[in-house]
């Protein structure tokens, strides 16, 4: 990914310990960690109960940013990471988290992440990160019964969206709004490739159609395009979004109004469920290890 | 679970979708399928799980192009990973 | 008797005029901007000039390419009728190598396959459309990343020995695995040739599902690129023939179609 669209997709760093939480009368502290092509996040769980947490860029060098994210994490704990037994790695990155004695995919995490969150009335969960899109279908214990994860194509991801943005020069945030300034839902772009989307979308343009209009458009051949993928895995109540895009009014939006369901809103921030996830399969094998279970 | 492999892009939808409560790790599949597509792995969804069949992490991007030779255009359409399969866990969404 | 193909890609417009299915008149090409029916004109225009032809002395004359309904009985080329590119592509190279069974075009935003029978008659065909990855459209936005012209890609390619695997499968993530190319100092030559080789795998897969029997042509635009061919050769292990002026075997195709459909 180029400098330049990555300061596009703006990614807020941060760091955060749970004031009332003590390790000391803890009987298993595991982590989670969380490599993603854009994002990478560290989560640290007391007996399975969210601790600390810290989420940064992903650098370069993924080791390095998983050691760097992992120790933010534990900044304010007095924890070093030699001190948390079990730790899991996860996403895109998640062979190069040196201390994490074993990898779980992001498929599972997520899932698992998701259902911590939003609690076990979870049934499907959509994450649209810059580079993919996730659909996946779990049962009431976090489990998955379907999933699917598109990676090839830019179209439904936010790397397509960061292409319009730069097409009709409108922040990456104010997209989503700009997309829902329109009296009517015009009918939507044609074209999937986003290479081709966008030349026909410089024709609208070309047309006179406004601004407003044509990233209705396109967004909304965006969501016809995630619910297609949706209807894959199977659509059930309760609904959660996930991911970047997860922010993108447009979006969210038109997928509540075209599905008839309302996304449920989150109590903690959904950038870490995959590394949520990780740190409770952690708890599990943990567990396991050490004859608890 | 119902493992969807692949993706959708502007021609089309391909997906290899592997049921892998059917799915009894034998490998079968693996060796049958010409272009390497598929392989074994963990399972990573249950960590009491054993082995299952899945597409490889660098065919998932191209099972469009790499599977096109076991769909031909016309006459029967034989593809070997599926017959290979006794437990009829694979399915091809194209 | 004069005929006359228009051939109306994603890109450009393409004509030949034609002589009792010998002599080519005229061939020329243009861009198809906004609006198809204006540019097409444009180019039929330019034909006619170089041969100093009148309209009207062109007795039918058929369409072929995306565009083609934009000039389907619409004056002032009023083309008769129109055909799918596929069918004027097997007529066309069949025209110019008898022997041709497998025909590959690679255009601007598709990429066929055509298996040829007898007098040029399709037997089967395979088309990629509407996925940039698998066309020219996916060599240009390469060209742009690369920061050279699409038509030094070939030569730049040609250079190279190095086998690079190139990861992505979609033009816009492949932009970017080029630009990280470019900054982990990998040269520009053995980059061009990582996009050949990718491009050609993808064709030549989809042409695997009509399958291969010789003689082989390649056309359309792509088939200029004397970087393409070599790792297609090694892709589909045979030998391809490529026709003098590969971008007009459709607009050939058409002209002869229209020859055909005059002589009924």
């Amino acid at each position: 990914m180029s400098e330049k669209s990555r300061e596009f997709w703006r990614w807020r760093e941060y760091r955060y310990t749970m004031p009332d939480m003590d390790w000391h009368d803890t009987k298993v502290v595991t982590a989670g960690v969380d490599i993603g092509s854009v994002g990478s996040k560290a989560v640290v769980m007391l007996d399975g109960e969210l601790y600390s947490f810290a989420a940064m860029r992903t650098g370069g060098e993924s080791e390095e940013t998983a050691i760097k994210v992992m120790n933010w994490a534990l900044e304010e704990t007095e924890l070093k990471t030699e001190n948390v037994p079990y730790v899991v790695g996860t996403g895109y990155g998640r062979v190069n988290v040196p201390f994490a004695k074993r990898t779980i995919t992001e498929i599972a995490c997520h899932a698992r992440g998701a259902h911590y969150i939003y609690g076990p009335t979870v049934r499907t969960v959509l994450d649209i990160g810059g580079q993919d899109c996730k659909a996946i279908r779990c049962d009431e214990k976090g489990k998955v019964m379907s999933f699917l994860m598109n990676d090839k194509c830019a179209a439904g991801t936010g790397r397509g969206l960061e292409v319009f943005a730069d097409l009709i020069r409108v922040p990456i945030e104010e997209l989503g709004k700009t997309s829902l300034d329109v009296e009517d839902e015009p009918p939507p772009v044609s074209n999937t490739c986003v290479i081709f989307a966008k030349a026909e979308s410089l024709a609208l343009l070309r047309q006179g159609l406004s601004r407003e209009k044509v990233a209705a458009a396109y967004h909304l051949a965006m969501v016809n395009r995630i619910i297609d993928l949706l209807t894959r895995v199977g659509i059930e109540k309760d609904f959660v979004v996930t991911g970047g895009v997860a922010k993108n009014t447009g979006i969210v939006s038109r997928l509540e109004r075209n599905l008839g369901i309302k996304p449920l809103e989150p109590k903690l921030d959904p950038i870490l469920a995959g590394a949520m996830g990780a740190a409770l399969f952690a708890k599990a094998l943990y567990e396991k290890e050490i004859g608890l279970r | 679970m119902q493992a969807h492999y692949g993706y959708k892009d502007g021609s089309g939808d391909y997906f290899i979708i592997i049921d892998t409560d059917k799915c009894n790790g034998c490998g079968k599949c693996v060796n049958a399928c010409p272009y390497g597509v598929l392989e074994l792995i963990e399972d990573e969804f249950d960590i009491e799980g054993g082995l299952m069949a899945a597409v490889t992490e660098e065919q998932r991007k191209k099972i469009k192009y790499s599977c096109g030779p076991c769909k031909p255009v016309s006459g029967e359409r034989r593809l070997p990973c599926v017959l290979a399969c006794e437990p009829k866990a694979i399915t091809h969404s194209w | 008797m004069i005929t006359a193909g228009v051939d109306i890609g994603a890109k450009y417009a393409k004509i030949v005029l034609l002589e009792d299915a010998k002599n080519i008149l005229a061939n020329a090409n243009g861009i198809v901007g906004f609006d198809i029916l204006k540019s097409a004109t444009e180019v039929f225009q330019k034909a006619l000039d170089n041969t100093s032809l009148k309209r009207d002395q062109i007795v039918h004359v058929v369409a072929t390419g995306m565009g083609r309904k934009a000039i389907h009985m619409k004056p002032p080329i009023n083309a008769g009728e129109i055909v799918p590119e596929v069918i004027a592509d097997a007529k066309g190279a069949y025209h110019l190598i008898p022997t041709v069974k497998t025909v590959i075009d690679v255009g601007a935003e598709e990429g066929r396959g055509v298996k040829v029978g007898e007098n040029g008659k399709v037997r089967d065909f395979v088309i990629n459309e509407r996925c940039a990855a698998g066309a020219g459209t996916f060599m240009e936005t390469m060209a742009r990343a690369l920061e050279v012209g699409v038509e030094d890609m070939g030569p730049l390619a040609l250079k190279s020995t190095k086998a690079i695997p190139m990861n992505a499968q979609c033009c816009v993530f492949a932009e970017s695995e080029v630009v990280t190319l470019i900054h982990s100092k990998t040269s520009k030559e053995d980059i061009s040739k990582a996009i050949h080789d990718a491009m050609a795998g993808r064709i030549a897969s989809m042409v695997l599902r009509v399958g291969v029997e010789k003689d082989v042509a390649l056309i359309g635009g792509v088939a200029r690129n004397p970087g393409f061919l070599p790792p297609l050769k090694k892709e589909l292990n045979t030998e391809i023939l490529v026709p003098e002026h590969p971008q007009y075997v459709g607009a050939l195709g058409a002209a002869l179609l229209a020859l055909e459909m005059e002589a009924k």
